[in-house]
């Protein structure tokens, strides 16, 4: 690791007045980090944001959702409010890496991070949730922008996110063999009846919905609806765990495993 | 049996201070004045090196010195050895290319070392390192062994002509060309043995110091045998003389092969702390540089056929074999696809003609040489494969046919070398297949099935010759050391014991297993004896632990200098207690006359042999006896490995259902010990046959680098293993030992593949079956 300083936040508007030019936001730290230890990244300043009580904690209140961007996938996993508001959320946190990044990771973290295999982007596509940051708020649409990039501009701090909570909802990940990030996963929300998909880990631009499976869901939330539909591969990652036509397989066996149990 | 002694189930003396973490590895190890060396690795796979500047490394805070290969082999520094040879068929020696622990000329893969930094602290050396400006040439690469060999092919040394390091041949190939001729039925394959990365979970570390008034080195390495590694780098890298230099291997946290060889960096770390005039040097690998060059496994590709005569008896085996050894041949590489591996082509069968031709390769990847099993699961892996490939086409059960095969003789002489000298593997088979419920098999698939499963099952009756080895047997065949072990027992004057070894203990439990067998000859408590291992300066000589030799070779040793020690104190003691020495007994540490109550406290007798107030006439005071053990033959540990999997074919995930093992390792010290080595032996070969998978680009770089990429078994991809102990003694040695220590490793990924090409219905599967490969053979049907 190179050298770097490190500077405890305890405001947003503090962590902005010390980021400079060259400094990175620290949340659970669990990509930074081993990155910095690989000699592959060297920012000169840490801006730890996870002391930052303004940005912790789950609310809900009816099927209005709020999770501040520097809560814990356990603290996500374990919250009673969303368990019941939102199971297949707090499901999906208590399924991220291990028990060690799940009491370190943040849902703020990881999203603000956009690497295309983590679990929360396609969840926040599904939910159609928005991104609070410190100077705006962002549809997750609009948020995901390609392969570890976001809307985010230098040094806007993502402060929480927030959502409705669909009638239902299920998130089915295939694992990566060796790291256990998803190779494809998939996450289904039924609003109403207007069912969005939003899927982690295969597409080569990151996060991603699949608008074919919406609109097959759409009226017909079953496992056969889907049968019909064709996953082109044409947009999918390829490397030594997968083939594009292996994710794109995979994509769609993942999303009819999530209907089904929903 | 006593609590402590020969088959007590006796917990680990060592595992107190393992768990409590107070082991103290290379890593710990910290002196006054010590410096830190990072090295400077190609990231190319193959380059000319036309210069290298090192003015601003050389200028950074805490660099003393920035060294490359020129200084290296200007100095007098030899190049990296292989320490076998092996002819060509046509009688030509191999072809080896020179390796210097710091490049010269060209860097030949990706981690090849160009250059080291010493300096001050970690992080210095780290920074300078990354300062080193090597001006590269980059050359074409080649990583596969079939394209390395073919017409055009990118060249690695001009020793090698066509990549070619050997093109060798054993058996006798117009006899098994006839066989063929005269064959009812002939099976043929094409397998690929998948390249490993070892991943011992310490990684590789040295310490080097030189104390200038004595002009004496030490070095503290990772080392599976560090009496080896002194004689190698005194004898042939010209590092210092034997008596110059002390290796200490100190708690080593695994090995796997790995920890064998003498690599770059500890010859690297000593000559520099001498030419750069620091007390010390430290350098551990981080586990990237662990990936990159730790010396990884198998690496085989393979077309066989097998000829069978109408009574499914089979006339003849035919093999051709390509093995990748990497840029450069390591210690031990040009033995392992050679006498390692096509002597085990046998299997557990009776073959009468085995014709097996071997050319080995170099490419621009890491080198290659033994990983657990080393040789003998690629021989495995063939021969298993293909005779449950031979069932399905000859329409016989898999275990009918390895029935009708079996040698039921013994002694036995193959075709290939090796002469069997004891089994039983109808007894090992068909203890398996009934705690499989190979019978229950049918109703267990039609159930998987209901659920929308492929299940499958699938055995391996392996056979390995390990108890490393016969030294004028291994010395006729190319071997460059013997291959026997020392021993000495030394009796305290109180009757405390210290054993010492040249076996290493690297995570196998020695320090309990081998005070099991003092415990049990003399009765006293294991903890009155203390195993001394791993230190050239306590023990004189030692070839190390590797093929699992520790117990038949290692505690042979051991057993011969007990008996020096016995007959010693049983003379003592005859004379103390005026009786014929025949009469004298020691039992439950007391030393008795037989028939009488006439008896002495172990530790009188000891304490009269240093005392020496009251000797027989002529006899030298003190209790300490040595022994060299040189083994007779190789021992042959055998037995049968059942796997049960179910494939879900809309993933191609192959879960193990369950995994049977039953095993003959001859006579067993420590059976929870035994059960260990079989449990990690079982989770390398179902890592090797499910996940394990080192993978090159074209251009040489390796992508499976990390644990990102690289996927190790873990707890919840594995059983709960089902293990049984069935016991032929080995006549070869004083305890009848055959070894346990690669037996999993080398038995089981044939039994997994068998079990997945069973599930899905054909053979057109690439290991590792990976949920991919599976998805793939699935959608090839």
């Amino acid at each position: 690791m190179y050298e770097t300083s490190y500077h405890r936040a305890d405001s947003v508007a503090d962590a902005a007045s010390k980021i400079g030019d060259e400094g990175k936001y620290l949340a659970g730290g669990m990509t930074l980090l081993p990155t910095m230890k690989q000699r592959l990244a060297a920012p000169d300043t840490l801006v730890d944001l996870t002391h930052i009580g303004d940005l912790k904690g789950v609310s809900v209140n009816g099927k209005e959702v709020r999770i501040g961007a520097m809560t814990t996938h356990a603290e996500v996993n374990g919250d009673a409010a969303l368990q019941s508001a939102c199971p297949s959320l707090a499901k999906l946190a208590g399924g991220i890496g291990d028990p060690a990044v799940r009491h370190r990771g943040t849902i703020g973290g990881s999203i603000a991070n956009h690497d295309p295999a983590a679990d929360y982007p396609a969840a926040m596509l599904a939910l159609n949730a928005t991104i609070h940051t410190d100077s705006r708020e962002i549809s997750a649409d609009d948020f995901f922008s390609g392969m570890f990039e976001t809307a985010l501009n230098e040094g806007e701090i993502v402060t929480a996110i927030s959502f409705t909570a669909p009638d239902k909802g299920a998130y089915e990940k295939f694992r990566n063999p060796a790291s256990r990030y998803a190779m494809a996963g998939v996450f289904v929300a039924d609003h109403g009846g207007d069912v969005r998909v939003g899927v982690s880990g295969a597409y080569s631009n990151g996060a991603s919905r699949n608008s074919e499976m919406e609109t097959a869901l759409s009226g017909n939330l079953s496992a056969d609806a889907l049968d019909g539909v064709a996953v082109d591969a044409g947009d999918m990652l390829s490397d030594i765990h997968g083939s594009s036509d292996y994710r794109a397989h995979l994509v769609k066996v993942m999303a009819k495993r999530a209907v089904a149990a929903m | 049996m006593g609590i402590e002694g020969i088959g007590a189930r006796a917990l680990r003396k060592e595992d107190k201070r393992f768990i409590t973490g107070k082991g103290h590895y290379t890593d710990d190890h910290k002196v006054a004045g010590m410096h830190h060396a990072a090295f400077v690795r190609s990231p190319h796979a193959h380059a000319k090196i036309n210069g290298i500047d090192k003015s601003a490394a050389e200028d950074m805070s805490g660099v003393v010195a920035v060294l490359d290969g020129k200084q290296l082999t200007g100095d007098g520094i030899g190049n990296i050895i292989c320490g076998w040879m092996v002819h060509s068929k046509d009688g030509s020696p191999m072809n080896m290319g020179a390796w210097s622990a710091l490049a010269t000329e060209y860097v030949r893969y990706v981690g090849d070392a160009a250059a080291v930094v010493i300096a001050e602290s970690y992080e210095e050396a780290k920074a300078a390192a990354e300062a080193v400006v090597v001006d590269y040439e980059v050359l074409d690469a080649v990583v596969d062994a079939v394209e390395a060999l073919k017409e055009g092919a990118p060249q690695l040394h001009p020793e090698a002509a066509g990549n070619l390091i050997y093109d060798w041949e054993i058996g006798d190939e117009a006899a098994t060309d006839a066989a063929f001729d005269g064959a009812a039925n002939v099976v043929e394959i094409d397998i690929t043995n998948n390249r490993l990365v070892p991943n011992p979970m310490e990684p590789r570390s040295a310490v080097a110091e030189y104390d200038d008034a004595e002009d004496h080195f030490t070095l503290h390495t990772t080392s599976q045998n560090p009496h080896v590694a002194r004689l190698v780098l005194s004898a042939f890298y010209q590092v210092a003389p034997e008596n110059k230099l002390r290796v200490i291997a100190p708690d080593v946290g695994g090995g796997f092969g790995a920890k064998i060889y003498i690599y770059p960096e500890e010859i690297v770390c000593l000559w520099a702390a001498k030419r750069a005039g620091v007390a010390a040097i430290k350098w551990t690998a981080d586990r990237s540089e662990a990936f990159m060059t730790d010396a990884h496994g198998r690496d085989h590709v393979t077309k066989a056929k097998m000829a069978f005569d109408a009574d499914n008896k089979i006339t003849g085996f035919k093999v051709e074999t390509i093995a990748n050894l990497g840029a450069y041949m390591s210690l031990f590489s040009s033995s392992v696809p050679t006498y390692l591996y096509a002597t085990l082509l046998s299997g557990q069968y009776n073959i009468p003609n085995i014709h097996c031709n071997v050319k080995t390769v170099y490419t621009n990847t890491v080198p290659v040489d033994a990983y657990r099993g080393a040789g003998r699961p690629e021989a495995t892996y063939l021969v298993e494969r293909l005779m449950t490939t031979a069932a399905r086409q000859l329409d016989v059960d898999p275990a009918e046919l390895r029935r009708t095969n079996f040698v039921q003789e013994f002694p036995h002489q193959t075709p290939v070398i090796m002469a069997y000298d004891a089994g039983d593997f109808d007894a090992t088979l068909d203890a398996a297949m009934e705690a499989a419920d190979y019978k229950g098999f049918a109703a267990r698939k039609a159930e998987s099935e209901n659920n929308g499963k492929l299940r499958g099952i699938g055995m391996s009756c392996y056979i390995e010759a390990c108890g490393i080895a016969p030294s004028a047997a291994v010395g006729s065949l190319g071997a460059g050391v013997g291959l026997w072990e020392s021993a000495e027992v030394r009796v305290n004057p109180v009757g405390t014991i210290e054993i010492l070894t040249g076996s290493h203990s690297h995570g196998q439990g020695h320090e309990t297993t081998f005070a099991q067998v003092v415990s049990d000859r003399f009765g006293l408590p294991a903890e009155n004896v203390q195993i001394v291992h791993g230190d050239t300066d306590k023990v004189q000589f030692g070839m190390g632990t590797y093929g699992s030799r520790s117990g038949a070779v290692g505690i042979s040793a051991i057993v011969k200098a007990l008996d020096k020690v016995e007959a010693k104190a049983k003379k003592i003691a005859a004379h103390l207690l005026e009786a014929s020495e025949g009469d004298i007994e020691i039992k439950d540490g007391e030393v008795l006359v037989k028939g009488t109550d006439k008896k002495l406290g172990w530790h009188e007798v000891c304490l009269g042999a240093y005392t020496a107030h009251n000797l027989p006439e002529g006899m030298e005071p003190g209790l300490k006896e040595g022994a060299f053990y040189d083994p007779t033959n190789f021992t042959f540990p055998a037995g049968c490995y059942i796997c049960e999997v179910e494939v879900d074919p809309d993933t191609g995930v192959s879960t193990i259902q369950q995994f049977v093992a039953a095993d003959d390792f001859g006579k067993i010290i420590n059976p929870m010990i035994v059960e260990g080595q079989v449990h990690g032996g079982l989770a390398q070969g179902i890592g090797q046959a499910l996940m394990e998978h080192a993978v090159y680009d074209d251009a040489g770089q390796l992508l499976s680098a990390s644990y990102m990429d690289y996927q190790m078994p873990r707890a919840d991809d594995l059983p709960d293993f089902v293990v049984s102990h069935h016991e032929t003694l080995c006549p070869g040695n004083p305890l009848g030992i055959k070894g346990c220590g690669e037996a999993g490793a080398i038995g089981s990924p044939p039994a997994v593949i068998n079990a997945i090409t069973d599930a899905i219905g054909h053979n057109n599967l690439a290991m590792p079956a990976s949920p991919h490969n599976v998805w793939k053979a699935i959608h090839s049907a």
